[in-house]
C-alpha cells in the first residue's frame, strides 16, 4: 500500500511540471487569442495596419471610425491619398505630408512633426478598391458626426452627386439626429434625389415637391429630363402624373432662377457702372471747372495703377494693407502730375479748349513712353489682397465677387467724399464759383489761376484712385489709359459738365444698360449701341443730362 | 474764261500753293523716271520703298487737306476723319479681293479667302457688285459721304460744337473700329483685307504700275488741292470763314450755317475717301485699326504743325511729322513717341500757326519793322 502511494507521488511530481507548463501554456494561449477589434484602443488598430490583410484592413478602418478618436479621419484621409506610411523598421505608422523624397512625415495620432526621412525607409499602407470604398464610407460617417456644422455641410455636399445606398442608409441614420438647419436642408435635398430614382410613384412625387424650391442647376436638369423636356427624351418618367408634377416644379423654378439672373445682371452692371462713373468723376470736375478736356486722364488713370503695382514691391508681406496705402499715394501722385500739366501747359492755353485736347494728348503719348521705359511695356502683374478675393453666394444662382461688390462701394465713397469736398469745403466754394461765372469769381478775389491748378489736381489725384480700382479688375500695362478714355468722355459728356449727380446717374446707367444688351447681341455689338445711342442723345441734348444752368454757362 | 485762266486766277494770292504745285509736279515727274528709267546700279536710283512710301506721304496729304479744310477753314475740329479715309480704303480693297479669284488660297473663285475660312457659303449682298470698278469707285465717294451726310445733319442742326462734337466724331470712329474688328460683319475682321493681285487688270506687284498708283496718287492731290481752293476762294468759302470766326453773329445775318458746315463736312469726307482709295493698293492693305481713334487725331497734329487755315500748310505738316516718324521708328523706335508728344505739346503752346506761321511772322516782324522805319523817317 505504501509502495502505490509513494509511486502516485512519484508520478504526481514528475507530472506536475509539465501540466504547469500545459497550464500556463494555456493561459498564454488565451491571453494571445485576438480581444474583438472593436474594443480595441486607436494605438493597437494602428499597430495592425501594417501586417494587416485586406478583409481585417477593412475591419480595422471601420472599427478606427467608430472608435472616437479625433484623429481617425486625418489617418483615413490619407490612407487614401496614399500618404498613410510604416517604417520597415519597427512597424510605426505616420502620415505624410506628399510624395516627396525625402518624405516629410508626422505623428499619426498628434500630428506632432517627425521631420523628414528618406523614402526607402518606409513602405505605403496599401488599399484595393474594396477597401477604398470602405474609407470613404468611413470617412463620411466621421464627417456627418462631426460637431462642426460646415464639415457636416461639406460631407453631405459631397455625397450627394454620388448616392449609393451605403450614403442613403448614412444620410437617413443621421437625419434624425441633426439640429442644424442648413444640414437638415442639405439631406432632405439629397434623400429626395435619392427618392427621383425609386420605384414608387408616390415616393418619386413626394421627392419632387420637397425638391419645389431649390435653385440647384443638377436638380434642375434632373427634373427637366424626367418631364421630358430634357435634351434625352429617353430620361422621362414612365408615370404621367409624376411627369405633370415634374413640368409643374420645372416651370417655377425657371421662374425664379431667370429672377435671379437678372438681378445678378443688374450687379453686374453696377459694377462695370461703378467703373465709369469712377472713371468719368476726375473729367466732369476738370471739364465742368475750366472747359478743358484732359486727353491726358486715361494716363493719369495708369499712373495710379501703377502706384498700386510699385506699393506692393516695397511691401510684399502686407498686401493685405497695400491698397488702403496705395489710395493716398495714387492721390497724391496723379495729383502731382495733374498740377504739373496744368501749370506747365494748360495754364498757357486758357480760353483754346480745342488745343488744350491736343496739348494733352501729347502729356498723354508722354506719360505712355515714360511709362513704358521706366517700368516694361509688359503688363505688371498686381495681386489681389485676401480680404478681396473669392465671392458672396447668396444662392445656387447669384453670387457676386467681393472685389466687384468692394468697388462698387468704393465708388460711392469717393462720390460721396468729392461731394462733400465741392459741397462744405473752402476749395469747394471757390471751384463752384469759378465754373459758374469766372469774370465774377475774380472781381470777388478768388484766385482763379490757384483754383484751376487745385481743380486739375483734384480731377487728376480722383483719376489716379480710380486706377487703384481698375487695377484690381484689369491688367496695369501703359495701354490702360487708352481702353477707358473714350468712356470717361462718353460718361461726362451724357451726364452733364460740372454735374457730379450727372456723371454718377450716366456712368450706372450705361454701365446696366451694356451689361443688359450683353446677353442679347454679345459685347461688343452692346459697345457699339450705346456709343450709338450716346451720338444720337448728344444731338438732342447737347448739354448732357444735368446740365450747368446760367448765362455763364452758355457761353 | 478758260482753265488756265481760272486757275490763274485761283492761285494768284495764293504764294505758297504754286510752290507746293510745283513741288509736287516736279516729285510726279522725277520720281518715276528716277524709278523707273535710270538703272538700279546707280546711285540715283529709286527703290520701290521709296515709291511706296511717298506715295503714302501723298495719300496722307489729302487725308491733312481734307481735315484743315473743316477745321482750318470751318471750325469743325473732326477727330474722326481717319473713318473716311478707312471707309474708301475698305471699298477699294473689297474690289481688290473680288478681284483675286480664284487665285486666293483657297482657290473659290467667288468668295475672298476669309469667307471660306468662316464657313461662309455666299457672298453678303453688300459685296455684290464690287468687281465692277466703276461701282466700286462709286462706292468710295459714296459711303463716307453718307456717314458724313448722316453725321453731320443731326450733329450741326443741334448745333452740337466745340469739344462735344470732337468727342462724338471719336466715339463714330471708335464704333466703327469695334464693328469691324468682328468676325461676322463681312469685312475680313481683325485680318483686314490683303493679297492683292491686279487692279483693272494690271498686276500690282509690278514697278510700272505701282508707278502709274504714285502719279495718279499726285494728280489727285493736284486736284483736290485746287478744288478745296476753289471752294475756300469763293463766296460760300468766305462765308465758311465767317463760321469759323463768329458762328452766331453768321447765323445772325441769316446764313444757314448748318447747311454750310454739313457741305463742307461732306465734301470733306469725299477727298479723305478718295485719299484711303489710292493708299491702299500702295500699301497693300488694310485692316480695322485704320479706324483706331489715334489715327484721327494724328492727322490733326498734322495739320496743326504744318499749320491750319493754309491749305499747304497741312499738306507740309503731313509730309514733314510722317517722315519724322519714318526716320524715328527705324532708328530710335523708342524716342519717337516723345518726339511726338513733345511736338504736340510745343506746337500747341508755341506755333499756333504751325511751321507756316513762323514763316508769316517773320515776314510780319520785318514787314512792321519796315512801316516803324518808314514812319520814323
Amino acid at each position: 500500500m505504501i509502495k502505490r502511494l509513494i509511486l502516485t507521488a512519484l508520478l504526481g511530481l514528475l507530472t506536475f511540471p509539465a501540466a504547469v507548463k500545459q497550464a500556463v501554456a494555456q493561459q498564454v494561449a488565451t491571453a494571445a487569442a485576438p480581444t474583438p477589434v472593436a474594443v480595441q484602443s486607436f494605438d493597437s488598430l494602428l499597430a495592425q495596419l501594417p501586417d494587416a490583410d485586406f478583409a481585417a484592413k477593412r475591419e480595422l478602418v471601420t472599427a478606427l471610425a467608430n472608435e472616437g478618436s479625433p484623429a481617425a479621419l486625418t489617418v483615413l484621409s490619407a490612407m487614401l491619398d496614399g500618404r498613410l506610411l510604416y517604417r520597415l523598421a519597427d512597424k510605426v505608422v505616420v502620415v505624410s505630408a506628399s510624395d516627396s523624397d525625402p518624405l516629410v512625415i508626422s505623428d499619426a495620432k498628434t500630428g506632432k512633426s517627425l521631420g523628414q526621412a528618406p523614402a526607402s525607409d518606409f513602405e505605403h499602407v496599401g488599399t484595393n478598391n474594396g477597401l477604398r470604398k470602405a474609407l470613404r464610407g468611413a470617412m463620411a460617417q466621421l464627417q456627418l458626426s462631426s460637431s462642426d456644422a460646415k464639415l457636416r455641410l461639406a460631407a453631405v455636399t459631397e455625397l450627394t452627386p454620388n448616392l449609393d445606398e451605403e450614403a442613403i442608409a448614412l444620410l437617413r441614420a443621421h437625419f434624425t439626429t441633426e439640429k442644424d438647419s442648413t444640414v437638415r436642408k442639405a439631406m432632405s435635398n439629397a434623400l429626395a434625389i435619392a427618392d427621383l430614382g425609386s420605384t414608387d410613384a408616390k415616393l418619386r412625387l413626394a421627392a419632387i415637391e420637397s425638391l419645389r424650391d431649390s435653385l440647384n442647376n443638377e436638380i434642375f436638369a434632373r427634373l427637366n429630363a424626367m418631364a421630358g423636356s430634357g435634351e434625352d427624351a429617353t430620361q422621362a418618367d414612365p408615370d404621367p402624373a409624376v411627369r405633370g408634377a415634374a413640368a409643374t416644379v420645372v416651370l417655377h423654378m425657371q421662374h425664379w432662377r431667370s429672377f435671379y439672373s437678372s438681378i445678378e445682371t443688374l450687379l453686374f452692371g453696377l459694377s462695370l457702372g461703378s467703373v465709369l462713373v469712377l472713371a468719368g468723376i476726375g473729367l466732369a470736375v476738370t471739364f465742368g471747372v475750366m472747359g478743358v478736356i484732359n486727353m491726358a486722364h486715361g494716363e493719369l488713370m495708369m499712373l495710379g495703377a501703377y502706384t498700386v503695382y510699385v506699393v506692393q514691391q516695397l511691401m510684399p508681406n502686407h498686401i493685405g494693407a497695400s491698397i488702403f496705402v496705395s489710395i493716398p499715394a495714387a492721390f497724391l501722385v496723379a495729383g502731382l502730375f495733374g498740377v504739373l500739366i496744368e501749370r506747365g501747359i494748360v495754364r498757357f492755353l486758357y480760353g483754346r479748349p480745342l488745343e488744350t485736347l491736343l496739348a494733352t494728348f501729347g502729356v498723354s503719348l508722354l506719360l505712355q513712353q515714360l511709362v513704358r521705359d521706366v517700368f516694361s511695356p509688359n503688363n505688371r502683374p498686381v495681386e489681389t489682397p485676401q480680404w478681396m478675393a473669392g465671392s458672396l453666394q447668396i444662392n445656387d444662382v447669384l453670387a457676386i465677387t467681393y472685389s466687384r461688390l468692394y468697388i462698387i462701394l468704393f465708388t460711392l465713397a469717393v462720390f460721396a467724399l468729392l461731394l462733400a469736398v465741392l459741397k462744405r469745403t473752402r476749395l469747394g466754394l471757390e471751384v463752384r464759383a469759378v465754373s459758374q461765372n469766372r469774370g465774377m469769381a475774380k472781381a470777388m478775389g478768388i484766385r482763379t489761376e490757384w483754383v484751376d491748378a487745385m481743380t486739375f489736381g483734384l480731377g487728376s489725384g480722383i483719376a489716379g484712385v480710380a486706377g487703384v480700382a481698375l487695377s484690381q479688375l484689369t491688367n496695369v500695362g501703359p495701354n490702360l489709359g487708352q481702353s477707358y478714355i473714350v468712356d470717361s468722355f462718353m460718361v461726362v459728356v451724357f451726364g452733364g459738365v460740372g454735374s457730379l449727380w450727372g456723371t454718377l446717374t450716366a456712368g450706372t446707367s450705361l454701365g446696366v444698360a451694356s451689361k443688359l444688351l450683353e446677353p442679347g447681341v454679345g459685347a461688343v455689338l452692346a459697345k457699339i449701341l450705346v456709343l450709338v445711342f450716346l451720338i444720337i442723345f448728344i444731338q438732342r441734348r447737347p448739354r448732357g443730362l444735368f446740365p450747368q444752368k446760367g448765362r455763364a454757362a452758355e457761353g | 474764261m478758260g482753265i488756265t485762266s481760272q486757275l490763274s486766277a485761283l492761285l494768284k494770292t495764293d504764294r505758297g500753293g504754286r510752290v507746293f504745285l510745283a513741288i509736287l509736279f516736279a516729285v510726279a515727274v522725277i520720281m518715276p523716271v528716277l524709278h523707273l528709267v535710270v538703272p538700279e546700279s546707280s546711285a540715283l536710283h529709286l527703290s520701290s520703298y521709296w515709291m511706296t512710301l511717298v506715295g503714302k506721304y501723298m495719300a496722307y496729304a489729302m487725308l491733312a487737306l481734307a481735315v484743315d479744310l473743316v477745321w482750318g477753314f470751318c471750325g469743325i475740329l473732326s477727330l474722326g476723319h481717319a473713318a473716311f479715309f478707312a471707309l474708301g480704303g475698305y471699298a477699294m480693297g473689297m474690289y481688290l479681293m473680288r478681284q483675286i479669284g480664284p487665285r486666293g488660297v483657297y482657290g473659290d473663285p467667288v468668295l475672298p479667302d476669309f469667307m471660306v475660312f468662316l464657313n461662309w457659303k455666299e457672298l453678303p449682298w453688300f459685296w455684290h457688285g464690287f468687281d465692277m470698278f466703276w461701282l466700286a469707285m462709286s462706292m468710295v465717294l459714296i459711303v463716307p459721304a453718307l456717314l458724313a451726310l448722316a453725321f453731320g445733319w443731326f450733329a450741326f442742326r443741334s448745333r452740337v460744337t466745340g469739344v462735344y462734337l470732337s468727342i462724338i466724331t471719336q466715339a463714330m470712329t471708335y464704333a466703327l473700329m469695334l464693328a469691324f474688328f468682328r468676325n461676322d460683319m463681312g469685312f475680313g475682321g481683325n485680318n483686314g483685307f490683303t493679297d492683292f493681285k491686279d487692279l483693272l487688270g494690271f498686276d500690282l506687284h509690278k514697278r510700272s504700275v505701282q508707278t502709274s498708283l504714285f502719279v495718279c496718287t499726285a494728280v489727285f492731290l493736284a486736284l483736290s488741292y485746287v478744288a478745296c481752293r476753289y471752294v475756300v476762294t469763293s463766296r460760300a468759302g468766305r462765308v465758311v470763314a465767317a463760321v469759323r470766326d463768329a458762328e452766331s453773329r453768321t447765323r445772325f445775318i441769316g446764313y444757314r450755317v448748318e447747311n454750310y458746315k454739313l457741305w463742307v463736312f461732306v465734301f470733306s469726307a469725299i477727298i479723305a475717301g478718295i485719299a484711303g482709295a489710292l493708299y491702299v493698293p500702295q500699301v497693300g492693305i488694310i485692316n480695322p485699326s485704320e479706324f483706331s481713334p489715334i489715327n484721327s487725331i494724328e492727322v490733326v497734329i498734322w495739320v496743326a504743325i504744318g499749320g491750319r487755315g493754309t491749305l499747304y500748310g497741312a499738306i507740309a505738316g503731313a509730309v514733314l511729322v510722317n517722315y519724322a516718324k519714318t526716320s524715328f521708328s527705324t532708328a530710335l523706335p523708342s524716342a519717337w513717341l516723345y518726339f511726338l508728344g513733345a511736338l504736340f505739346v510745343l506746337t500747341t503752346l508755341f506755333l499756333p500757326r504751325g511751321f507756316i506761321g513762323l514763316g508769316q511772322q517773320w515776314r510780319e516782324r520785318k514787314v512792321s519793322a519796315g512801316r516803324a522805319v518808314a514812319a520814323k523817317a
